[in-house]
């Protein structure tokens, strides 16, 4: 009995759905301009993210050591920075390895190749390379290593320069800016969702309320609750479930169509300087499928089927 | 079988539809109410299936107050009930087949006896040809048959048939009087409201008169005194 009951209302749900072709059309519509804003906002936060990551990524610290200072002092020095807190990653490049790097970068330039050998053996210190968890710690590591004065046997100090200073600026700025994005972009978000939430509610209250003659005759012959209200709710779904497979192919159009767009603006030579830009929806999309799908399709079903639930119980009173 | 008792209603903007009507339905009677627009007949078909709630007094099926039923024994009260409302009321995005299956699907016919008596019924009605029409392919006539039927399907105990043929020509109308008689005489409780002489005149049973919300006048037969 149940079994035949569930089956009824699934098909009435559906014949609904079908036959009020205009309704289904307009509650699609607008489900699905409600689903693109969460979709949009996912893509906005994930660009918005790697931008960050990548624009963090760049700051660092870099502490270049006097031409004398001895390998196994540096790598202890490496070792006990690693042991901060605040740390996340330290490298070591040694003369050789910064010399390397310079003669791949330029060995089409003649006249700076040229330069170099005249200045004659190696002219680049060994450096550490120090990343911070957080930009706002890169002032305390600094700090900690000023006044540590790391010194060799003869009692001179083994650190030629400390860039944080020159970064200051920049690391500065960064630090009050990300947590203001990070929390408006929030904020933003949930006045979004707010609307979009708002806009759907209204118009399946509006679709219920062109059936409430109907939903009261369905009661006066005799039906239960849960079987006049049912094929309503089936059919809210379903303008979520079909509104979800349209947000869905349209987020992969944007990501893919937007990366494209990316590159051709940027060149490819610049787009190349900044990897983490280069094709962040697509790979983003492709990457959390499975998350983007649960929350859009999630959200879908919700609206249509919370909205039609709760819209169709006040013509239910009769 | 139907026993209503001093029952008053009094609506919000204070006009009195019903005050201190009383009296009884037997089984297998057919009760024509008359009286003017306004004399308190659609309220009292309301009260029946508690459509609306009484002010004072009660309305009784066997030893039953309607009133104080829960939801899910109205909806089982409402399956005894079929309902012919005077402006069809059917389901307009249902064919007549959907319409008239919805009825046996609230009380919970399986898919065999829906699909066998559904056009047994329609046959009844005489609209056997128009199952999968939609009802607003239909003819006001034909679409109060369809609501007959409706009523009908169920094989319920009672058939309360609201000014059915308010908006009919009089072939209709009298085509309908006889589709109720023929209900009646098959055994089913009819209750019938109307404001036409004729339909009174056809039906013979008993008549209550109605004016301003009172009943004035008893008759064993039919009678359209006003």
């Amino acid at each position: 009995m149940i079994l035949t009951t569930l089956k009824r209302i699934a098909r009435a749900g559906f014949v609904n759905f079908w036959r009020n072709g205009f309704l289904s059309f307009a509650a699609v519509v607008v489900i699905t301009l409600s689903l693109s804003a969460f979709g949009g906002l996912v893509f906005a936060s994930a660009f918005g993210k790697s931008l960050l990551t990548d624009v963090k990524d760049k700051v660092d610290i870099n502490v270049y050591f006097t031409l004398t200072a001895q390998e196994n002092d540096i790598l202890a020095l490496k070792k006990e920075i690693q042991t901060l807190p605040e740390v996340s990653s330290v490298d070591y490049v040694s003369s050789d390895q910064a010399l390397s790097t310079f003669k791949d970068k330029w060995q089409n330039n003649a006249l700076i190749m040229q330069g170099l050998d005249e200045v004659g053996g190696n002219p680049f210190p060994a450096a550490l390379n120090i990343k911070a968890k957080d930009p706002g710690q890169y002032g305390n590591i600094a700090n900690y290593l000023t006044s540590k004065n790391t010194q060799d046997q003869n009692g001179s100090s083994i650190i030629d320069k400390i860039n944080y200073q020159e970064n200051k600026l920049v690391i500065d700025r960064l630090t009050a800016i990300i947590p203001t994005v990070e929390e408006s972009g929030l904020i933003i978000a949930l006045l979004f969702v707010l609307v979009a939430v708002i806009i759907v509610w209204n118009t399946i209250r509006l679709i219920i309320y062109t059936a409430r003659d109907e939903i009261s005759v369905m009661k006066l012959v005799g039906a239960s609750n849960v079987y006049v209200r049912g094929p309503f709710v089936i059919s809210g779904i379903m303008y979520g479930v079909v509104s979800a497979v349209i947000t869905l192919i349209l987020m992969a159009v944007f990501a893919y169509w937007s990366d494209a767009f990316v590159l051709k603006l940027a060149g490819v030579d610049v787009a190349s300087n900044f990897s983490l830009i280069v094709n962040v929806l697509s790979a983003y999309f492709v990457a959390n499928f499975a998350q983007i799908f649960v929350l859009i399709m999630g959200s879908g079903i919700v609206l249509g089927g919370v909205s039609s639930y709760v819209a169709a119980r006040r013509y239910l009173r009769v | 079988m139907i026993y209503y008792d001093k029952v008053s209603k009094i609506y919000p903007d204070k006009s009195v539809a019903l005050d201190e009507v009383s009296f009884s339905v037997e089984p297998k009677e057919f009760v024509t109410i008359v009286g003017h627009s306004g004399a308190g007949k659609t309220t009292l078909m309301k009260l029946l299936i508690a459509e609306d709630y009484p002010t004072h007094g009660s309305v009784f099926l066997e030893s039953t107050n309607i009133h104080n039923l829960n939801k899910k024994e109205m909806s089982k009260l409402r399956r005894r009930i079929g309902t012919v409302f005077q402006d069809y009321r059917l389901i307009s995005n249902k064919t007549i087949y959907e319409n008239i299956a919805f009825a046996m699907e609230a009380s919970g016919r399986t898919d065999a006896e829906i699909a066998a008596d559904v056009p047994h019924v329609l046959e009844l009605v005489d609209l056997a040809h128009k199952i999968w029409n939609f009802p607003s392919e239909l003819s006001g006539g034909e679409r109060q048959r369809v609501a007959i039927a409706r009523a009908i399907v169920t094989q319920p105990d009672i058939i309360i048939a609201d000014e059915p043929t308010g908006n009919l020509d009089p072939t209709n109308t009298f085509e309908i009087v006889r589709i109720l008689k023929k209900i009646n005489e098959m055994g089913t409780t009819v209750l019938l409201t109307t404001h036409n002489r004729g339909v009174v005149d056809a039906v013979g049973g008993r008549v209550i008169t109605m004016e301003n919300g009172k009943v004035i006048r008893y008759d064993k037969t039919g009678k359209y005194i006003l």
